[in-house]
């Protein structure tokens, strides 16, 4: 336990302050040669409104002082190539060198997106290559690689199953929401135009089908669901909602952020599934975190597909690829390129690299979920007590007797070097811990979380105040999160 | 804990009814489960609203919550000092934070809320099902 607070402690000693906060006037980070032509008025050749003297605030500093600014900020940094990143919902899993090897290949990293299609057939293959296999993996009919976020995706298949119904003679109004959803789902749903109503969770933490009959009717476009839900259990009652839905001429939209659980084993195309978005970040080990970039695949069945954005990979009779932009039915152009493409690729060196084995990571995420889920039982409270799938979701219902609740325990885990796991979510679960470990984590780390998971569980009992004034070994303690929100400062200004 | 002269709804909202006049806020319970209250969005005086419709949202540092309204009203005023003061909903949830005033449309819809009574029965057996 020791060595692992220690590496939590690393870098404390230096200070860093902002860029501006080191400006002094008249540093510089390079020197420019003297003109060798004669100078210009910019004000006169440009303008006078278009020419201005200078920045105000603008830092002067030199080059050592921003290389030293931003390394010791990446220093201070937490990621899965330092450690164990149990993010819920986020599936932080190792992104493998190989994927990087080959995104920076010479004719891959140098492409341009405004090259002409001839001369871009080896991208397009690339694209195409990847479709396939997200094809067969998922058992669907159709796919754009075009968006690029599971939420850009998300909303792309909701607006396609608008534009279905809509071409049916009437988009309906209402999108059926599990309570155990993530966030996205609603809103997705009404940015296209949506009311949101909930179904009920049943007592073994799934869709409460009779709820869910009950509220299926003419006026219901769709079910938004996650398989797994975020309580990592699986909905085994999927193709009988698929039914419930299929029988009012509904369609069952397939979060599939929670892929990992899945990928090789069962094809949502198989349960019904109308479409769905997956996270190439999140299952296919692209990098992930800081914003991006994200990529958020749609796949659909035959009776989608003319609704797809615009435009669609093809191949044409020559067997060249190309792109079909003529789609009249299509919801549109999302952004001005097909995809991130170098996230793109990365997904297909990942698939390739593991082939038939993603099977095994598959399996090997749900036996490590499963692994921590029986380790830590004893001491935290299960709400939902099967076996799980990739995640495994705690509460704080034990610690709270001693005033510690799940925010606390995440701070106290920086302390063990370890990022916090989900708190508070899914909202179903009042003090929610959840824990997705992720294929990628060794025994020997698990082994490492559980006993820092179980030390604190013991501190939160012995010692409450240790845990619930933590972090103690990080840079900065315990931040005003609820002041922060409240009166956020966005920008840095002069004292 | 629960004002008696309030009704109650199962999305831990309460109405206060004086004359034709009813107010709206969230219950302690909500505010409790909520944690600290971040934002809030309300609706412009004038909105007509039928019962369970959405008047606002209510962020904390966890969520972001939808507020039905419990029964038909035409809004006349909002709690406009709730924009620069949401901790209030924390503080004082059946008092100085009441969200909305208005015209109750069909005040016949005040029957099938809860009374204080049946309310915090209602709320026990939330809280025994969290194992809190």
């Amino acid at each position: 336990m020791a060595q692992t607070k220690s590496a939590a402690a690393r870098h404390v000693s230096i200070g860093e302050r902002l860029l501006f906060e080191k400006s002094a006037p008249g540093k510089r980070g390079m020197e420019l040669p003297p003109l060798d032509v004669p100078a210009v008025d910019a004000a006169r050749a440009l303008g006078a409104e278009y020419a201005r003297d200078g920045v105000e605030g603008f830092p002067e500093v030199s080059e050592i002082e921003v290389i030293r600014h931003f390394t010791r900020l990446s220093t201070w940094n937490y990621a899965i190539d330092l450690g164990m990143y149990p993010l819920g919902s986020c599936t932080m899993k190792y992104n493998p060198r190989v994927n990087e090897f080959v995104a920076r290949l010479e004719g891959l990293a140098t492409e341009h997106p405004l090259q002409p299609v001839e001369l871009s057939q080896g991208c397009l293959r690339i694209l195409r290559a990847l479709e396939l296999f997200l094809l067969e993996l998922t058992g669907m009919d159709a796919i754009t690689l075009q968006p690029c976020a599971g939420a850009q995706g998300e909303y792309a298949g909701i607006a396609m199953i608008r534009a279905y119904l809509a071409s049916r003679g009437n988009p309906r109004k209402r999108v059926l929401v599990p309570d155990s959803a993530h966030g996205t789902n609603p809103a997705t749903a009404v940015t296209a135009g949506y009311e949101v109503c909930n179904i009920r969770s049943d007592s073994t933490g799934r869709i409460d089908i009779a709820h869910l009959a009950e509220s299926v009717d003419e006026n219901v476009a769709a079910l938004m669901v996650t398989n797994p839900n975020t309580l990592g259990i699986f909905e085994r009652d999927i193709a009988r909602a698929a039914e419930l839905l299929h029988a009012r001429g509904a369609l069952l939209y397939m979060d599939g952020a929670n892929m990992n659980a899945l990928a090789g084993v069962a094809r949502p195309g198989d349960f019904g599934v109308d479409v769905m978005h997956m996270n190439l970040h999140k299952t296919f080990s692209t990098p992930h975190g800081g914003g991006g970039p994200g990529a958020g695949p749609v796949a659909v069945k035959k009776h989608l597909e003319p609704f797809l954005p615009a435009p669609v990979l093809v191949e044409k009779p020559d067997g060249t690829l190309g792109w079909d932009r003529n789609r009249p039915h299509s919801i549109g152009r999302l952004r001005a390129f097909y995809g991130n493409f170098g996230v793109l690729v990365r997904a297909l060196a990942y698939a390739l690299a593991y082939g038939p084995g993603m099977v095994e990571a598959t399996c090997d995420a749900v036996l490590n979920a499963n692994y921590i889920r029986k380790k830590l039982e004893d001491v935290y409270e299960l709400p939902y007590e099967q076996p799980c799938m990739h995640e495994v979701v705690f509460s704080d219902a034990r610690q709270k007797k001693h005033g510690v609740n799940t925010m606390d325990i995440a701070k106290r885990l920086i302390d063990y070097g370890f990022h916090p796991y989900t708190t508070a979510f899914p909202l179903i679960v009042p003090g929610a811990l959840m824990i997705e470990p992720t294929e990628s984590e060794s025994r020997e780390e698990l082994d490492r979380f559980v006993e820092a998971m179980r030390a604190i569980a013991a501190e939160a009992a012995e010692n409450p105040e240790m845990v619930k004034s933590a972090p103690h070994s990080a840079r900065i303690g315990r931040l005003d999160e609820v002041g922060a929100a409240r009166k956020p400062v966005l920008r840095w200004s002069p004292q | 804990m629960y004002p008696t002269n309030y009704k109650y709804s199962q999305e831990h909202e309460w109405v206060a009814l004086e004359g034709q006049t009813a107010t709206i806020g969230i219950t302690d319970y909500a505010q409790h489960s909520l944690g600290d209250v971040v934002f809030v969005e309300l609706p412009k005086a004038g909105a007509k609203f039928s019962a369970g419709q959405t008047i606002g949202t209510v962020e904390s540092v966890k969520a972001v919550s939808e507020i039905y309204s419990p029964v038909s009203i035409e809004v006349t005023e909002v709690n406009a000092a709730l924009a620069n003061a949401p901790e209030k909903i924390n503080q004082d949830p059946h008092g100085a934070a009441w969200l909305v005033k208005g015209r109750a449309t069909n005040p016949g819809e005040m029957a099938k809320l809860m009374d204080a009574k049946a309310y915090e029965a209602f709320v026990a057996e939330k809280e025994k099902e969290a194992g809190a």
